[in-house]
């Protein structure tokens, strides 16, 4: 996807969404808009919605009001069949990989290609080897997702990710659970990626490293107020952001939380 | 550059010795896009130049298509210039030429006779020590149990006694009516034969009594129960909840396994006897109909004569020993299951062979052994 199209409408655009789960509001009206081949992250603290909004991004959960735009076209609106084609278009990293066990990492990768693409049995197995070659994962193919490691098992979930070639690529918490080297090897390719395909990039993350090194843009969610209350450069509401919530988080320090909890009844 | 949305395409033209190929549109690997080998079929020319001048978008599959330009390249020693592609392409594509390192192979696919037997052999031997480990810790456990040492919760235990007794009683109802109504129509054809009619009672009653009601609540509750247990405790250990007892010095044994064991110990008595009333029921309602028609008091009376306190105790006996295999059974694979999705799922299938098969075994030991009593 390089370079960009002629029309330039935003990757993602979200307006006015509402999740909830039952009779409980986790996000209200949340508005928000992804350029192309950004690196966006989503960030708040444990709880605030931050992966019930990637669930509904992704359409897992379907959203009780507001639309969701992929590049102009309506995911929440869509029919089965567009909905299936937008699908196609993006590439989910789970928090775990979520590897299905039964196969190997080669077969795991060449599965979305054999289900949705009519591509050739040997342009599968190239397509596999260019993706594990991407991620770090060469001469992988045939091993089980259990004789990985962690950082690898992720690795190969976001081979799988790529394998269609998505414009956008969600992650779950990628670094949870991997140690800071590991974890930076993760961002930087996460950064390649980014810059070789122009893929759009949004991160559900905690991480301040990983914050400060990859992001472009952040939204920063919060519990109480069920929705953004930053939005722009990390660095920058770090440093001048009018709301304490959120230079506490970025600056990794808790006085005006901690006040709150203490006069909270 | 290209319109917008036009499709991938790679033209070829020969000029003197240089067949030039000129790839333009839109490559997406989802959609169709040319093929180097079908693009060049079998010509040989002195050298090939590839330019993407009129590129559009670009994803993967114009990286395989330039790696398998290079290799075409490579075997044919043609020469192959590069012009005006995507920086980014190239490397992609050079990914692809790298030789992945060698690693250590994983074993796959089946081993020979004499290796698979021999495996075979070692599993067996190794799960009998471990099912004779953990009979012994339970002994332990049951040791401690009665001095008051063990962490053992009666809660616990009446919980898992509410679940695999009073929860069961429908499908064990069910099924063991099912039964009953089974074996009477089967016997009657015989019994019909010598105009004995009336003794279909006798049949039913005794065949319920003392086979039947035991081993089909057992049946049952080997596949509800102790495939539960299984994946339950399965489940614990892959989330190291097991582990986390452990380093609290409390013994999973006392705390998990005998609570289950003794819940399924203390209601499989009760559960085959209202087995035996069920089945007798079922008997029951089909000699009471065409063409038997024995009353219901008539069938009950003639039941007497032949089912005694004996037949209800070794049923009985039968069911609590029951019991604790299934129960022993289903903790057993549990504990030992693999730590993934694929190893609970496993285990609880294991949980139900292995209980099964224990109850077949041990019923044929006790019909043996009543024999030679002569119960």
């Amino acid at each position: 996807m390089n370079p960009a199209p002629a029309i330039s409408l935003p990757a993602i655009e979200v307006a006015g969404l509402v999740c909830a789960y039952g009779d409980r509001v986790v996000l209200e009206k949340v508005s928000f808009a992804v350029k192309r081949a950004e690196i966006f992250f989503i960030i708040g603290g444990s709880g605030c919605g931050k992966s019930t909004l990637l669930r509904h991004l992704v359409g897992l959960h379907p959203p009780v009001g507001g639309s969701v735009k992929y590049s102009g076209h309506d995911f929440i609106a869509a029919s089965a069949a567009e909905r299936k084609e937008l699908l196609r278009t993006f590439g989910v990293l789970y928090q775990s990989g979520a590897l299905w066990s039964s196969m190997t990492v080669g077969e795991n990768v060449a599965l979305p290609l054999e289900l949705l693409t009519d591509l050739k049995r040997r342009e599968r197995e190239e397509i596999v080897a260019l993706k594990l070659a991407q991620v770090g994962l060469a001469g992988y193919a045939d091993y089980y997702p259990a004789e990985l490691s962690g950082g690898m098992k992720k690795r190969a979930g976001l081979a799988r990710a790529l394998a269609l070639d998505p414009a956008i690529v969600f992650f779950d918490e990628p670094s949870a659970g991997l140690d800071p080297i590991t974890s930076l090897k993760l961002d930087e390719l996460v950064r390649q990626i980014r810059d070789t395909l122009g893929t759009t990039i949004v991160i559900v993350s905690h991480e301040l490293a990983s914050i400060f090194d990859l992001a472009d843009r952040v939204v920063m969610l919060d519990r109480d107020a069920k929705g953004i209350i930053a939005d722009g450069d990390p660095r920058q509401l770090r440093d001048g952001s009018p709301d304490p919530r959120v230079r506490e988080f970025l600056n990794r320090r808790g006085e005006a939380v901690r006040q709150q909890e203490g006069s909270a009844p | 550059m290209s319109q917008p949305g036009a499709p991938a395409r790679a033209d070829a033209s020969l000029a003197v010795d240089t067949l030039t190929v000129q790839v333009g549109g839109d490559w997406r690997i989802t959609a169709p896009h040319p093929d180097w080998i079908d693009l060049i079929g079998d010509r040989l020319p002195g050298r090939v130049v590839l330019t993407g001048t009129e590129l559009g978008t670009w994803d993967s599959s114009l990286a395989l298509f330039i790696s398998a330009a290079r290799r075409w390249s490579e075997t044919n020693a043609i020469a192959l210039v590069l012009e005006g592609l995507p920086a980014e392409a190239l490397r992609l594509a050079a990914l692809l030429a790298e030789k992945p390192p060698a690693l250590p192979e994983q074993p796959r696919g089946l081993p020979n006779l004499p290796t698979a037997i021999g495996t075979e052999t070692v599993r067996l031997w190794r799960e009998t020590k471990d099912l004779a480990q953990l009979v012994g810790e339970c002994s332990f456990s049951m040791g401690r149990f009665f001095r008051g040492q063990a962490q053992f919760r009666w809660r616990d235990c009446l919980a898992e006694m509410q679940q695999c007794g009073a929860m069961a009683l429908p499908i064990v109802g069910l099924i063991s009516f099912l039964v009953g109504v089974t074996l009477a129509y089967t016997g009657s054809l015989v019994v019909r034969q010598y105009g004995g009619d009336i003794w279909i009672a006798d049949m039913v009653g005794l065949a319920v009594v003392r086979e039947m009601g035991p081993m089909m609540a057992a049946i049952v509750l080997a596949g509800r129960t102790g495939a539960a247990y299984a994946a339950t405790l399965g489940n614990m250990k892959a989330n190291e909840e097991i582990d986390a007892l452990s380093t609290l010095g409390v013994s999973p044994i006392d705390f998990l396994v005998m609570p289950r064991i003794v819940a399924l110990f203390c209601m499989m008595p009760f559960l085959a006897l209202y087995s035996d009333v069920v089945g007798i029921l079922g008997g029951m309602a089909i000699a009471g109909a065409q063409p038997l028609n024995i009353p219901a008091n008539l069938y009950f009376a003639e039941m007497q004569t032949i089912v005694d306190l004996s037949d209800i105790n070794t049923g009985v006996i039968k069911a609590a020993s029951f019991g604790l295999l299934i129960g022993l059974a289903g903790c057993w694979r549990g504990l030992q299951a693999d730590r993934s999705a694929a190893g609970v799922g496993q285990a609880a299938t294991a949980a139900v062979v292995t209980g099964i098969l224990l109850i077949i075994v041990s019923d044929s030991i006790f019909a043996v052994a009543f024999d030679i009593l002569g119960w």
